[in-house]
Parts: C-alpha cells; structure tokens; sequence
C-alpha cells in the first residue's frame, strides 16, 4: 500500500506525549522519498503512454498522483510538528536546549532552532523602543515577591538584585526574588518549596 | 508609616504624573484591555505599540524610582510587587501576539501585503521583522529537509493553504462598554434565520467572534 510510510511518522509523533520529541526518523523519511520518486516515475512513462491513446491508464496516473500528494502533505506535517515541539522547548528551557534534546534533533533542525533564538532574541531586544524585555520570563501571575528554593544541584554563586551574592549549594535552601529564579526552576537547578 | 509611605510614593506618583496625555491609571487600564482582547480574540488583533512603549518607559521610571529607595522599606516592596504584577501583564500581552503570529504567519503577512495604503498595520514593526524571519526559516528548513528531494511538481507547498487559517466562528465571551444597536447575528445552521440583537451597556454575551469582530477593534465590546 502507497503512503503507509508517511502515516508511519505521523503516528510516530501523535504516539508521544505533548513536548516530546522522539528521534528524527531519517530511515523513513528516506524511504517515504524512494516511494514518491518510483511513483513519479512510473507516471512519467504512464502519462507519455496516455498521451499515445492508452486513456485506460488515466486512473491510475491519478491515484498515484493523489498518493504523491498524500506523502508530500504527510512529510511535510511531521517536520512542521517536530519543529513547533522543538519551538517549545526553547521557551521552557530558555535559550541552551538540554544534550538530550539536541540529540534528537538533525543538522537543519540544529539550524533552524538557532535562526528562530535569533530572530526572538531581535524581536526581545527592540520592544519599547530599544530598552528590550525578555518575554520568555514572567510566565505565571506573580504571586509573592520572594519564594522559597530548593537546591537540587551546586550551581556556584548567584548575585541578586541588590547586589548580594549567595552560594546555590545542593540542598541548600533560599529565600529569593521570584523573578530572579524562575528560569533557573525551569531548568532544574532550583526547586520551589512549597509550605 | 505614613511618612515611609509618602517617602517613596510621592516620588513615584510624581514621576507619574508627567504623562500628559494619559495617566498611569489610564495606561495600564488600556494595557489590560489590549492583553484580555488579544487572549480571548482568534485572530491577530492590531499592534498597540504605543501602550508597549509607555508602559516599558513607565516600567523603567518605577525601576529607577525604587533603586533610591532605602532598603528594608515596607513601601518598596509592594511597588516591587506592582512592577512584577504589570511586567507579567506586558510579557503576558506580547507572548500571546507572538504565539498568533507564529500559528498563522502566512495570514499574517498575506494581510499585511495586502493592506492598503494608510491602513493602520496589524503589526509592529519588530513583530513584521519577527514573522517575514519565521517565514523564511520555515521555508527553507522545509526545503532542505525534504521538499528539494521531492519530485520536480511537488517542491513547493503553498504555505497559505497549509497552515490553518483561524477561527473566526469559535466562540467568545465579552462585556459592552458602549451600547449597540442593530447587530447582525448570523444564523448558524440552515433552519436558524438571521436576527438582530442590541447589545446593552454593562451586560455580558457569548457571541461568535465573526459577529462582533469590528467591535472589538473599535473598543466598543471587551473580551472576557
């Protein structure tokens, strides 16, 4: 059956859970190309045949040529989504993706990431006329001013607002600006405490 | 702690003041309008940049006011507090325009190509930096990967037709702020017949966005 590659990586990444990202399939996104090149060849001597009075051969040039649409959407949809999961994550992780998620990632992927950091980064920096906001902060309504941390791994000397610089050891636990730790929470360093 | 209080309040409010146009009070109320709207609304709505632009100034006046501020004065906090409260709403405000654009880019800029002259832009002009990068990016990741290996009819993808348009008919709550009368409702399935309803001050709707989608625009209905 035509296209049953391509439905293969759809499934692929509707099987994950939101703001995974499975491993870039290579192998089937190559064989999905083979199958829609054999296609496209075998229309090309079937249409030059048709237009020598074989017209019982155009329903088949047709359905191939669905089937070639078929895959194009198909690949196309899989690496759109691969890269709205890869966008979230740079908004989760901040601007350093974690080794695992680059892992996953193929070199035009890599690519692609840094071009959209650059772009956000521009677009961040020339928002009120050029003092710059860094939008990817700020995610929840502020609650308190200060919040209780948890260490979970030594991440050395950490200098807050007034000046103050404190020593993040494991385990250790902190009094501090909210603003200040929230990217630092969402990359693991910190843990908020809840009483 | 009056005297603590009109200490750093006075000079806050002083700084304030000097908006001519608009008073603080004014702008982030007009901040808060523009972030609701854009949240509940389906579409892009257009740019207040302006209001941004304000309320970053404002923003950073506060910020330059408290670092006078002696520390451990119980009033410092609660404008720190403020600070946040209204950094959270702009930061709030300018993710959910950015996460719009970036759902619907090729709309985007195909209304903004054909927008007329004098048309006042739905974007700002980093946002139209922002969208014109993400297109192209996409476009030529998409190429790299897979579409330049395609067969020679299939390279191209119509982006406008690919990525979905949205939503005009969802649904959406709103509040009046100025009376209407005479609003069309369409009818929604073949046996409904279109009718008129007017909209009074203060009530609240759960209305298509298409029908009041000229409203919101012109400030007349809020979005809730």
């Amino acid at each position: 059956m035509f296209c049953e590659k391509a439905i293969e990586l759809i499934r692929e990444l509707h099987r994950m859970s939101d703001g995974q990202l499975p491993a870039f399939n290579e192998d089937v996104l190559r064989q999905v190309l083979q199958e829609m090149e054999a296609l496209y060849e075998q229309n090309q001597t079937d249409v030059n045949e048709a237009k020598a009075g074989r017209a019982e051969l155009i329903p088949s040039i047709k359905l191939r040529h669905c089937c070639l649409l078929r895959n194009q959407r198909c690949l196309t949809a899989y690496l759109y989504d691969r890269l709205l999961r890869i966008r979230a994550l740079r908004w989760e992780y901040g601007s350093v993706l974690p080794a695992n998620v680059r892992f996953h990632m193929c070199a035009e992927e890599v690519q692609w990431i840094s071009q959209y950091k650059k772009s956000l980064a521009s677009f961040m920096r020339s928002l009120g006329g050029g003092e710059g906001l860094d939008i990817t902060q700020d995610m929840k309504p502020p609650k308190s001013l200060y919040i209780e941390v948890r260490c979970l791994k030594d991440h050395g000397e950490f200098e807050i607002d007034d000046g103050t610089v404190i020593l993040l050891k494991k385990n250790s636990q902190h009094f501090l600006p909210r603003w200040k730790c929230e990217q630092l929470i969402r990359q693991g360093v910190l843990e908020h405490v809840m009483s | 702690m009056s005297d603590a209080l009109s200490d750093a309040g006075s000079d806050v409010n002083q700084d304030d003041a000097q908006e001519d146009v608009m008073t603080p009070a004014e702008l982030i109320a007009k901040l808060e309008e523009a972030w609701l709207n854009e949240k509940f609304s389906p579409e892009l709505l257009e740019n207040k940049s302006e209001v941004v632009e304000c309320v970053m100034e404002q923003l950073s006046h506060m910020d330059a006011n408290l670092q006078r501020v002696k520390k451990g004065d119980a009033k410092a906090s609660i404008h720190r507090m403020e600070i946040d409260r209204i950094r959270f709403v702009l930061s709030s405000y300018l993710r959910s325009r950015l996460r719009k654009i970036e759902k619907f880019f090729p709309h985007v800029l195909e209304r903004e190509k054909s927008r007329g002259e004098g048309d006042p832009s739905l974007l700002s002009p980093e946002e139209f930096a922002f969208a014109k990068e993400y297109y192209a990016n996409t476009e030529t990741y998409l190429k790299a990967v897979a579409l330049k290996r395609m067969p020679p009819n299939l390279q191209t993808v119509d982006m406008l037709k690919a990525v979905p348009e949205p939503c005009l008919d969802s649904f959406v709550f709103l509040r009046v702020k100025d009376r209407q009368e005479n609003i069309l409702v369409e009818p929604e399935t073949d046996d409904q017949r279109e009718y008129v309803v007017d909209l009074e001050e203060g009530s609240q709707h759960l209305m298509r966005y298409r029908t009041i989608a000229p409203l919101v625009s012109s400030g007349a209905v809020q979005l809730i």
